[in-house]
């Protein structure tokens, strides 16, 4: 099983001394967190996409790209990627290039983005989200997938005879998660080809996640890509730990109380109780964590998000320290002594090139060196 | 024998209060119609008072609390609705407001509704024209055509037989004919319920 962190990228005041950090401090931040989670034995960092203030990652390949340099074993990864709004083949070209960067250690969560006025910025209307998601996600997997695509849709410039460069590492594109909170036709739309699922889980009652994990699974299986019980689900998690569980609900509070999405509003009690967010000690992080299982079944992949609403990054690296020795290691072999054998653990780019029967160079040369010819006939 | 479910949403915020006061009595004049055209009858009290935070905090966070999901399932959910309001400032009071903007815009179509408010004073009661009406025919609910407001002086000096009586039976009537005369509610929507297939979203269909 996957453990990790993923990050919004908020520059949001610390209601606790009124601080608020610069743009270039929060983003030097954002890094550091990912250096430590790799330093702490986690598996994934994944940053979010955001184009309005009060939120710094608008690149987020840039920002991979440069924790790819400084890491050995870290996954990289989006929370989310803006599907609906990017150009599919921007995102085919730059994500390709980030693989061959990082030797394969990328993957993507899909999204639809969470707020209106983001689609005009970039040409389009928030009422065709869910088309676009669908039309986008699909051009971008051929572009992936075909060394040369003729392509007509409703929302982007028809493309003849493109290729998307550089190919995917190894001839195998990376794997994708299809991200949402309450949208049924995104869990189908990962069902239908067999990518990931990922409930944000976080900020929403369990019975939201319970519902859309439940619909993805059993279309996952209609589909025929394997049982329902084999399909890729990932979760969202929300955890502030001090070893004294009192400490943590009085530290945690003023951040709580103020946050951007939920403060002003239910107490932290009460949020607490209906959300998945768990503030008190490692040893209750790692009981309700397990407890997600109880109603998603086995699961693939645990993100956490542990870096919001104006905390100090000092602290942040804390709770990195906490996740990396006291609680991953616990949830990594309770859960894995839950998980039946034929349960699968989420895929890599070592176990798609794998599957796909070893890698292969998947250069396009504008003109093939034997024929002469342009890369659509040469193929 | 058809059940008919009745929900009664109440916006009074003190207790007692004549705006349930109102609420109970258009929920006996509609039941007692629906008796009487042969359905039986499961009236579900609504006060919103009791839902005041958890509505302020869905408003917020985007999800309702446990209760609040109850109560709007089963406002969603039934067969007619009776909605009463204190007018407050010339229109409906925030709260009520609030509750129903937190009802899918969908929800409520086709559904015959009994609109009602207290008041002050009888100036007010053209509120139920110039706001609630709309509000609830935006939501393409079948607004019974009999709208009562209750003033201070129609509870005054023993009423029964008065005009405001004689307005409860009328719109109890109206709301009971309209419910009697559609198929049982199969309750609230499901919100994670698939209504597509991915063949058909890959065509561009609409969902």
């Amino acid at each position: 099983m996957q453990f990790g962190v993923f990050t919004v990228g908020d520059v949001t005041v610390d209601p606790t001394n009124g601080r608020e950090p610069t743009e270039g401090e929060r983003i030097k931040a954002m890094v550091t967190i990912a250096l430590k989670a790799e330093e702490v034995g986690l598996d994934v960092f994944a940053t979010g996409e955001h184009h309005n203030p009060p939120f710094v990652p608008s690149s987020p390949t840039t920002m991979l790209g440069w924790i790819a340099a400084r890491t050995e074993r870290l996954l990289l990864s989006t929370a989310t990627t803006l599907i609906t709004t990017n150009d599919p083949v921007k995102i085919a070209e730059d994500y390709a290039m980030l693989q061959h960067l990082a030797d394969g250690r990328v993957d993507l969560m899909m999204g639809r983005g969470n707020t209106g006025p983001v689609y005009p910025w970039f040409g389009q209307d928030i009422r065709n989200g869910i088309p676009l998601a669908i039309e986008n996600y699909d051009l971008l997997r051929r572009l992936w997938r075909e060394d040369v695509v003729d392509w007509k849709g409703r929302f982007r410039t028809p493309l003849q005879s493109f290729t998307s460069t550089p190919r995917p590492l190894d001839g195998v594109p990376p794997f994708v998660w299809h991200g949402s909170i309450r949208s049924p036709e995104i869990a189908e739309q990962a069902a239908y080809y067999g990518d990931g699922f990922f409930a944000n889980h976080i900020f929403w009652p369990a019975e939201h996640t319970r519902r859309m994990v439940g619909l993805y699974r059993q279309r996952f299986e209609h589909y025929g890509h394997g049982s329902a019980d084999q399909a890729i689900v990932g979760l969202g998690g929300q955890v502030f730990m001090r070893r004294n569980s009192q400490d943590a609900v009085r530290e945690f509070r003023p951040y709580f109380d103020n946050a951007p999405v939920y403060g002003h509003g239910p107490s932290l009690e009460e949020f607490t109780a209906q959300t998945p967010l768990t503030v008190g000690s490692p040893q209750q992080v790692i009981d309700r964590t397990l407890g997600f299982r109880d109603y998603v079944g086995d699961y693939q992949r645990q993100l956490f998000l542990i870096d919001h609403a104006g905390l100090p990054l000092k602290t942040v690296l804390e709770q990195l320290d906490l996740l990396g020795e006291e609680v991953v290691p616990v949830l990594r072999k309770e859960f894995d002594s839950l998980r039946p054998a034929h349960v699968p653990p989420a895929p890599t780019h070592a176990s798609l090139r794998a599957a796909a029967g070893g890698g292969k160079d998947s250069t396009v040369h504008a003109v093939d060196d034997v024929t002469g010819r342009a890369p659509e006939t040469a193929r | 024998m058809t059940l008919r479910t009745l929900a009664v949403v109440s916006a009074g915020l003190s207790q007692p209060s004549s705006t349930r006061l109102l609420a109970d009595q258009l929920a006996v004049a509609t039941r007692d119609e629906l008796v009487g055209l042969g359905d039986t009858v499961e009236l579900r009290p609504v006060e919103l008072r009791e839902h005041a935070h958890d509505i302020v905090n869905h408003l917020l966070t985007g999800f309702p609390s446990e209760p609040l999901r109850q109560a709007l399932d089963q406002v969603t959910g039934a067969d007619g609705l009776i909605v009463v309001t204190p007018i407050f400032n010339a229109s409906y009071s925030g709260l009520f407001k609030s509750f129903f903007d937190l009802v899918d815009a969908e929800a409520l179509g086709g559904r015959p509704v009994l609109i009602a408010a207290t008041g002050g004073t009888a100036r007010h009661s053209l509120a139920l024209e110039h706001a609630v009406r709309p509000m609830f025919t935006y939501l393409r609910a079948v607004v019974a055509p009999t709208a009562v407001f209750a003033a201070p002086e129609d509870w005054s000096g023993g009423t029964v037989g008065g005009a405001l009586r004689t307005r409860i039976g009328r719109a109890g009537r109206e709301l009971a004919e309209q419910i009697h005369r559609r198929p049982a509610s199969s309750g609230p929507a499901d919100p994670f319920a698939l209504t597509t297939d991915f063949e058909q979203l890959l065509r561009g269909g609409e969902t």
